[in-house]
């Protein structure tokens, strides 16, 4: 093991289950021990101004990238051959659709970085988690973006396929996982590289907040059927009222 | 019917002296930290004014409280709960620090330790945000005191609708009043309805509307559907904040900080039983001007032997009950007719009520009439119109209010010729539709206003749920996890950022 000893194995084979580890590890002692910190950390009241555009074009165009990341990286290659979808098709879907989400993306974490730089009533009242977690994912936005000239370089989607198996065989426990992803360009390196970096600091930044965001829609629509919510001490209590 | 109790306040606006007594012993017993600097859980306002945040009451503006759909449904007026989801990521209705004030102190240290210079050193203001100087305060907590400002600001005040306003921005024909606020701990709340997660929930047994600190996760969308502005975003811990109804002291039967000490005696707790189960009813009567009279209509009778039995089932305990029969809050607004709640319209269904004040009657040989032959003053000639008060209290109509003013007034007329000239007019207080008897308890409960009339608070009986050996030698109220107080030093999940302001030297 030592002889072959090979950086990318420590970085695709063994970091991603000591990123998922801390990730989940983290996420939870955070959620049980100390849930008064759990937040977004808004600094909407502090300064409105450049907040509400930069904010959605970021949210928008991230939770987008996230939801093709995981369709895109997880769906198992047999259902696209099953289902006739060609590599290369998938791939421009890709670019088509993380393209655009992308750029909004970065325009948008560029002026909430910006903001939180150069305005003094956020700048001060930022942590340097808040700072950090900005820019680290400022960074790999660019970087994600950038990988787009690589990619479109190979559009018969032999590339995409690699990270394909490479993300589904680390899921499902295969230590040769990182031999697929071995040789492909820097580049792709780096953005796996930094995405484990920001799951493994997940648990200890205000990045926590987006459980609750997924959370949110199911708790507020599915489980509330009406607006008020009344505590009660019973140790049964008593049915809703119209109201709730 | 589902009976359920609710600790009410009356705030009597006739005895209000705006003193701030109330404001301030709130702010050192709640919100004297960090990221509430701004934040008052009980501020006093000089009406007419805009208010505190900037123009809070025009809902138009703000999108604060209900709106009713076509079909007879409320949702809050900011959008559905779809909607609410979707401004998640920038709340466009809510205001920015500045609309409430940037908060600040003054630099007290530099007079002492300030160098030998040439001119005598003084006190800046230094913002409580960022630590730097501010030349020039534009806004504060209290800025239109006592009428502070120009008119034409201040008009802006929404409850000059349907108002030929500009005859009182001169001089003979002004007028103004206080308006102490805080939480109304609503029937129907706004804030709990728009909050996603689900951290805004109110009590079964008191009715005190209260943040989950452990939930909140900072979506911030109570801070815009609450209509009268009183949740507020601490901008140190991330987390909405509200007026508590001091409940630690509820519970123990004190009244609330704002009105132990309240030097006009004007505030009053008392026990208010509702049906439960006509909330969204109430809410949603068609007409706005029909939703003050809703709202009394899901208020029960205490002294109704059939409400005491429901009351029983439904899990009141019975000295909750008998404490509702002497609830000065249901005397004013059931017996008395003379409290109203703070902007019906809102469809939110506030337990704060207030007695609207008297004011001084515009036309002086008018005055000189009063009290001499029982004869009573059209309370149209107050200086005060009736109309603003109608504005604030019962949708602009203005009926109840003339009403609620005559009684007053009557109130004062009988007394005066009972304790001066000996005489006792019953005639006064049959034109108001009362009994001289009625006046009388009236007089001692506002007037006197004893501490054991005023507040009629029933202990809670968590000793009933809960196991006292458990939680003995606990440390009460904390702000999470535990006995600590959620901050650590050096957490890894974020502990509270060290705030190191440099103040720069004397110059």
């Amino acid at each position: 093991m030592f002889v072959n000893f090979d950086i990318n194995f420590i970085i695709f084979g063994i970091m991603p289950y000591v990123a998922l580890t801390v990730f989940l590890v983290g996420s939870i002692a955070r959620y049980e021990r100390d849930p008064f910190t759990w937040k977004s950390s808004s600094s909407q009241l502090l300064r409105r101004k450049q907040l509400i555009l930069g904010s959605i074009l970021f949210h928008v165009g991230i939770i987008t990238v996230f939801f093709g990341h995981l369709i895109g990286l997880f769906t198992p290659v047999w259902v696209l051959d099953a289902l006739g979808i060609p590599y290369g098709l998938k791939q421009w879907m890709a670019v088509l659709i993380g393209g655009p989400a992308g750029i909004a993306a970065l325009v948008g974490s560029t002026m909430l970085l910006y903001r939180r730089l150069a305005d003094p009533r956020i700048r001060i009242n930022s942590s340097f988690a808040d700072i950090a977690i900005m820019a680290l994912i400022w960074l790999q936005l660019a970087i994600g973006l950038l990988t787009i000239t690589q990619t479109l370089q190979h559009m018969d989607g032999s590339e995409m396929v690699r990270f394909m198996t490479w993300s589904q065989s680390v899921v499902s426990w295969n230590i040769n996982a990182w031999v697929t992803v071995v040789d492909v360009h820097w580049l792709y390196k780096l953005h796996i590289f930094l995405g484990l970096i920001i799951t493994m600091v997940f648990p200890f930044t205000r990045l926590v907040h987006i459980w609750s965001g997924f959370a949110a829609p199911f708790r507020y629509l599915l489980t509330r059927p009406g607006y008020q919510i009344v505590r009660s001490r019973r140790r049964t209590p008593l049915p809703r009222t119209p109201a709730e | 019917m589902r009976i359920r109790a609710q600790i009410g306040k009356v705030l009597n606006l006739d005895k209000c002296i705006g003193c701030h007594t109330c404001s301030v012993t709130c702010k050192n017993v709640w919100t004297s930290r960090d990221g509430v600097e701004y934040a008052w859980f009980n501020n006093v306002e000089t009406k007419p004014g805009i208010g505190y945040p900037k123009d809070w009451e025009n809902q138009k503006r703000w999108n604060g409280g209900w709106t009713r759909t076509g079909g007879g449904k409320l949702h809050p007026k900011q959008g559905a709960k779809w909607r609410i989801l979707a401004n998640i990521f920038g709340n466009p209705d809510m205001p920015e620090i500045d609309d409430y004030y940037e908060p600040f102190d003054f630099d007290y240290d530099h007079l002492k330790s300030a160098p030998e210079m040439d001119h005598f050193p003084t006190a800046q203001a230094r913002s409580k945000i960022t630590g730097e100087r501010m030349d020039k305060i534009v806004w504060g907590p209290n800025w239109e005191e006592i009428l502070g400002g120009e008119f034409a600001k201040r008009s802006q005040d929404y409850n000059f609708e349907g108002i030929q306003k500009e005859i009182y921005g001169e001089y003979e024909n002004t007028f103004m009043m206080y308006l102490p606020r805080l939480c109304e701990h609503c029937l129907n709340p706004t804030c709990s309805a728009s909050c996603p997660s689900g951290a805004i929930y109110k009590r079964e047994e008191d009715g005190i509307v209260l943040i989950d600190q452990e939930k909140c996760r900072g979506w911030r969308m109570c801070i815009s559907g609450c209509p009268y502005k009183k949740i507020y975003y601490n901008w140190e811990s991330g987390k909405s904040e509200k007026c508590t109804f001091c409940y630690p002291r509820i519970e123990s039967g004190n009244p609330t900080v704002c009105s132990e000490t309240c030097v006009g005696r004007i505030r009053y707790l008392g026990v208010i039983l509702y049906d439960a189960d006509r909330i969204a009813e109430a809410a949603s009567a068609p007409d706005e001007k029909d939703l003050y009279q809703a709202q009394l209509d899901i208020f029960l009778d205490p002294n109704d032997p059939g409400v005491q039995k429901q009351a029983l089932a439904d899990g009141v305990p019975a000295d909750w009950i008998e404490a509702a029969k002497r609830s000065p809050v249901w005397k004013m607004a059931m017996d008395w007719k003379i409290a109203f709640p703070l902007h019906p319209e809102y469809r939110t269904l506030p337990m704060v009520w207030y007695v609207p004040p008297l004011s001084p009657i515009q036309n002086a040989a008018e005055a000189g009439q009063i009290g001499h032959d029982g004869q009573m003053p059209d309370v149209r000639s107050l200086r005060i119109p009736v109309r603003y008060l109608a504005n604030m209290l019962t949708a602009g109509d203005d009926a109840p209010v003339i009403s609620a003013l005559e009684r007053m007034l009557a109130m004062r007329a009988y007394m005066r010729s009972k304790t001066v000239d000996g005489v006792i007019d019953e005639g006064i207080a049959a034109r108001v539709g009362m009994s001289g008897r009625m006046i009388e308890d009236m007089y001692k409960i506002m007037a006197i206003a004893d501490y054991e009339d005023r507040f009629v608070i029933p202990t809670s009986h968590r000793e009933t749920k809960e196991e006292a050996m458990d939680i003995r030698g606990g440390c009460g109220f904390t702000d999470g996890n535990g006995c600590s107080t959620g901050i650590s030093e050096g957490s890894l999940f974020g502990g509270k950022k060290k705030r190191k302001f440099k103040l720069p030297e004397a110059s």
